[in-house]
């Protein structure tokens, strides 16, 4: 089952900052209003806010720049009216951006003919929608095998694939139900499957979740943890909830006014936050949960160890024991070496909300 | 509270302005008016300088018509293939041969039609729509109305489908292309729908003849409008994301609109497919003057020969047929709008689509049938029943023991409000008329809209009709102001009372779907032909959406105002008339444009009972099938409908403007 499904090249072992680039964008704008590319070439891609709206544009996406790699679950996450929506769109192509470049495996998207773009599109490109977008006049069989029916697939093909995806998301004996017979979950169930059915390798998920009640929202968020250790997918994943992006992420991308304002890992955002917006956000994060062993380590001094544990290695998963223990844990690498040590007052502080450093300095 | 009060300040001072202009203005009228021995010509436009607008307009028909006959005869040969195929099917029989010869294969037996329009019902809309459809066409079998009924379906069954791709098609080409819905398709089909109906049939009785193919062509092209606005409307109501889902699918751009778009729009566009049925079949009916025969014509022959009852039956047969397609299309729009249901999917047609199957066995075998049993074929005589000579006595009843009362209302109505009114109107000077409107126009819009309501307003004057629109404003005027004062009030009513709305709404509903034809029937019966007759059908007709919109516009008051209101105190009288019924001012007026709308429409098919005015006008020039006459007079009434449509729209976009 699995096996025809994945194909993905599974790059999980690679270190992350190793694996090839699948999507990149450079200086990508998108400016609403009159004469806005003229605006942007005359100014060579660089213009402040206070330029832009001077000009009397509104810029949706400014000066976005960033790489995202190969099977990676990279969250763009900003508050409504950030530009999430339409950077992904820009990143698909569903807006044409302004000004710059979206590379597509280095290839210029902008630059693509539309033939290309919609063969790019149809098979190795897949979207989630927030309100599902699913048709209405088409049950959950046809749904899912819409796309590749556009393809020009014979219907046994495409019901034999779309009937794969259907039990990979759990929605097996409601191929005949229309949409509007199944809940929300069992909806974006639908648009995952429908999204999956022609194996893009990237994979656009426009808060998906966030039309869905809290706790199916957790359920559908374990769901994608689970399709994604299968399938490796490389994924763009928009949202406007810190935690989910936390919860999901490889790395996280954080926007505001149109910017990405900072790039990283969920544990360096939660570590070094770039501004007092992002340091908002991360306040209320379980840091336990994020932050890893190589954050809070320090140089050995010497004293006996209670334990050892891996670099990376979240915190929550050890403090009990550290504490229990109340001698240091050595943070050893992969052949058993320690490179360090992480005290049960690191961790007792980290646990309490106390930041040494910040009220040191 | 204080800066309303500043607001209405600043406002205070152009308002008074306003008040001044109006006054000077309505004196140099007047003036004008006391002048006319010195200003002839302000007055009464002279005969001398009538622009021969209706002679270029018959000179350029007379020249289509010689040099085109090739494409309308080639037109009306293609279009009549699918019609007579549909009008044996239905109402005459194939006759293959010729002379004694010739042999017949029966039309689709009165039976199976009815047991197939019972089916209809039960497969879209459950067993009460099944006893109302199929009851209806057992009514019109039962009535003796079969044939001119089915001989009117078999029209509206071509026109209709000729309508849904004719629409379809312009909607996606101004939807696609902006340019077209601003500068094409808009400005058609606004003069479209305010052209009135027997416009439609001068160029087609032309072009094409008295025959049934003249008359299709008239009903498609007076009924796609509502089509390609629906159209329009569907696409743009189709959410953001599925087009985005389409593009990511990679679908090109006829797969995105064929199998994305028009399919997520269906349930708006099935609400179209309704107007069009409705519109179609009331077309239809007045298409009968150029040869569509049917129920219309058997309405049109009992009225010319003062038959009341004749004309009482067909008429109700009309309504029977209206109620019966208008409940179908309905409960088809109504069941995609809720959406698809799964159903165990069998494998055979019969399965699958079982009351279909039926209704198509039902059909071929009562069909068949007809050729040995004559009472499959036609309705029997002995079992259809008449209602006539009920009618006729009642109204003979009416006319020998009300005769007084009902003569002394008529001729009361007549001498102390319509003539003065009439000659009032008629004596108005036409240049006034012109500058008055355009300073309406000025001040609820601007310039453009004054100079468009002026211009419109002078073409009457200028082709010589100037009298006649007079006449037809005065008659549409009075009507709809009693529409209003009637129906404002109804809606006002229902508005307060979720019981007499539950009464009033199946009332309006069918009012709504009855053609125009059959208001006229019942009043000529009480009052005989003339102006009396004429308004009162009118007002019953155009009385509807005075009632709907009132009734909405109340209704959609956001409750959190009101909750508003009567926290701060407000008596329910309070609240009504201090929140309610300002925030649904612009919701009335809209419906108070449209009840004027349709009391124009209705004064001109009123033309048959004996008004002097535009319809008469129009009427006439379609006996003598003078089509330059025709389509002037036909577009002087278009253009009384369109200043009125402009001017409230604007006053209505200003009263929402300010309430924000």
């Amino acid at each position: 089952m699995t096996d025809k499904i994945e194909q993905e090249p599974n790059v999980a072992g690679t270190p992350k900052d190793a694996r090839p680039i699948k999507l990149a964008c450079r200086n990508v704008w998108k400016l609403f209003g009159s004469n806005a590319a003229n605006f942007i070439r005359e100014r060579d891609g660089k213009a402040s806010m206070a330029e832009v709206a001077a000009a009397g544009l509104v810029g949706a996406v400014r000066a976005v720049d960033l790489e995202i790699r190969q099977g990676e679950i990279f969250i763009i996450m900003g508050l409504s009216g950030s530009g999430k929506s339409t950077l992904v769109r820009c990143m698909s192509r569903l807006v044409e951006p302004t000004h710059g470049k979206v590379e597509f495996e280095g290839k210029d998207l902008l630059k693509i003919s539309d033939a290309a773009l919609i063969e790019l599109r149809r098979h190795r490109m897949g979207m989630v929608f927030q309100n599902f977008a699913l048709l209405p006049h088409l049950n959950v069989l046809e749904n899912i095998a819409f796309p590749l029916s556009i393809q020009g697939q014979d219907r046994p093909t495409r019901e034999a694939r779309s009937r794969e995806v259907i039990e990979l998301v759990g929605l097996s004996g409601r191929e005949h139900f229309y949409p509007r017979e199944l809940s929300g979950g069992q909806q974006q169930r639908v648009g995952i499957a429908r999204s999956l059915a022609t194996k893009p390798e990237i994979w656009f998920l426009d808060e998906p979740f966030s039309a869905l009640d809290p706790l199916i929202r957790r359920e559908m968020q374990d769901e994608l943890m689970r399709l994604q250790t299968m399938l490796h997918k490389t994924i763009v994943f928009i949202t406007h909830d810190f935690d989910e992006a936390i919860r999901l992420a490889d790395r996280i991308a954080i926007m505001k006014d149109g910017e990405v304002i900072q790039i990283g890992t969920p544990e360096e955002l939660v570590v070094n936050p770039a501004t007092d917006y992002v340091a908002e956000f991360t306040r209320d994060v379980d840091r336990a949960k994020v932050i890893s062993a190589r954050s809070l380590m320090r140089a050995c001094d010497g004293s006996e160890h209670g334990g050892t544990v891996s670099p990376d290695a979240k915190i929550a998963s050890f403090s009990a024991g550290i504490v229990a223990a109340d001698k240091p844990f050595a943070v050893v690498n992969g052949t058993g070496k320690p490179i360090g040590e992480v005290t049960p007052q690191a961790v007792i502080d980290l646990l309490a909300g106390i930041d040494r450093s910040r009220a040191g300095a | 509270m204080t800066v309303t009060a500043s607001a209405s300040e600043a406002r205070a001072r152009p308002l008074q302005i306003w008040l001044l202009i109006w006054a000077f203005a309505l004196a140099a009228v007047l003036v004008v008016f006391l002048l006319q021995d010195r200003l002839p010509w302000a007055v009464n436009y002279p005969a001398s300088a009538v622009v021969p607008v209706a002679d270029w307009v018959s000179a350029l028909m007379r020249w289509i018509k010689s040099n085109l006959s090739w494409l309308t005869r080639s037109i009306t040969a293609v279009l009549g293939v699918p019609l007579d195929f549909a009008l044996n099917l239905l109402a005459k029989n194939f006759k293959i041969g010729h002379g004694i010869d010739a042999y017949v294969l029966p039309r689709l037996s009165w039976v199976g039609v009815c047991a197939a329009a019972f089916l209809a019902g039960h497969a879209v809309g459950g067993r009460k729509l099944s006893l109302l459809v199929g009851g209806c066409f057992l009514y019109i079998a039962l009535f003796g109305q079969w044939t001119s009924a089915m001989l009117t379906l078999a029209l509206i069954s071509i026109a209709v489908p000729f309508c849904i791709v004719t629409g379809l098609f312009a909607g996606i080409w101004a939807w696609r292309k902006p340019w077209a819905e601003r500068l094409i398709v808009s400005p058609a089909l606004d003069l479209m729908q305010t052209i009135p109906t027997f416009a439609y049939l001068i160029p087609m009785l032309l072009l094409f003849g008295n025959s049934p193919v003249s008359a299709m062509i008239a009903t498609a092209i007076f009924a796609t409008p509502p089509m390609v606005r629906a159209t329009m409307l569907g696409l743009s109501r189709v959410p953001s994301e599925i087009d985005d889902f389409s593009e990511m699918a990679g679908c090109t751009a006829r797969q995105k609109l064929w199998r994305v778009l028009l399919p997520s729009a269906r349930p708006t566009l099935m609400v179209g497919v309704n107007q069009v049925i409705m519109l179609a079949l009331n077309m239809v009916i007045i298409a009968s003057m150029i040869g569509a025969g049917g129920l219309g014509y058997d309405v049109l022959l009992a009225l010319r020969a003062l038959k009341v009852g004749e004309a009482m039956e067909a008429g109700l047969a009309i309504v029977a047929l209206a109620i019966a397609l208008d409940r179908l299309s309905q409960a088809i729009a109504h069941k995609q709008a809720k959406g698809h249901v799964h159903k165990a999917i069998g494998a055979s047609l019969w399965r699958r689509y079982p009351n279909l199957t039926l209704a198509i066995a039902i059909l071929a075998v009562t069909t068949l049938l007809g050729l040995f049993v004559p009472a499959f074929a036609a309705v029997p005589k002995a079992i259809t029943f008449t209602t006539a000579p009920l009618w006729k006595a009642a109204v003979n009843w009416v006319t020998i023991n009300f005769f007084d009362a009902i003569e002394a209302f008529r001729v009361a109505l007549i001498l102390n409000l319509l003539n003065p009114l009439r000659a009032f109107c008629e004596g108005f000077p036409w240049l006034g008329a012109v500058f008055l409107l355009g300073l309406a126009g000025y001040q609820l819009s601007g310039f453009r809209l004054a100079v468009l309501v002026a211009a419109l307003t002078a073409f009457c004057a200028i082709t010589g009709l100037w009298e006649k629109t007079m006449a037809t404003v005065y008659l549409c005027g009075i009507s709809a102001f009693v529409a209003c004062l009637i129906g404002i009030p109804i809606g006002l009513m229902a508005s307060r009372s979720d019981r007499f709305e539950k009464i009033v709404t199946p009332v309006i509903d069918t009012l709504q779907v009855l053609p125009s034809f059959c208001f006229i029937i019942p009043v000529v019966m009480l009052f005989r032909v003339g102006d009396v007759t004429a308004m009162i059908a009118t007002i019953a007709f155009a009385v509807v959406p005075a009632i709907r919109y009132t009734n909405h516009g109340i209704r959609q008051v956001p409750p959190a105002l009101i909750e508003a209101a009567k926290v701060s105190g407000c008596t329910p009288r309070q609240t009504f008339f201090r929140v309610q019924l300002p925030l649904a001012l612009p919701e009335i007026m809209l419906g108070v444009n449209q009840t004027i709308l349709m009391a124009l429409a209705m004064i001109i098919i009123c033309a048959m009972v004996g008004t002097r005015d535009l319809g008469q006008e129009v009427f006439i020039a379609l006996s003598k099938a003078d089509s330059g006459r025709g389509i002037v007079a036909g577009l002087a009434i278009a253009f009384i409908g369109i200043v009125a449509d402009r001017l409230f729209s604007a006053w209505t976009a200003k009263a929402r403007a300010r309430l924000g």
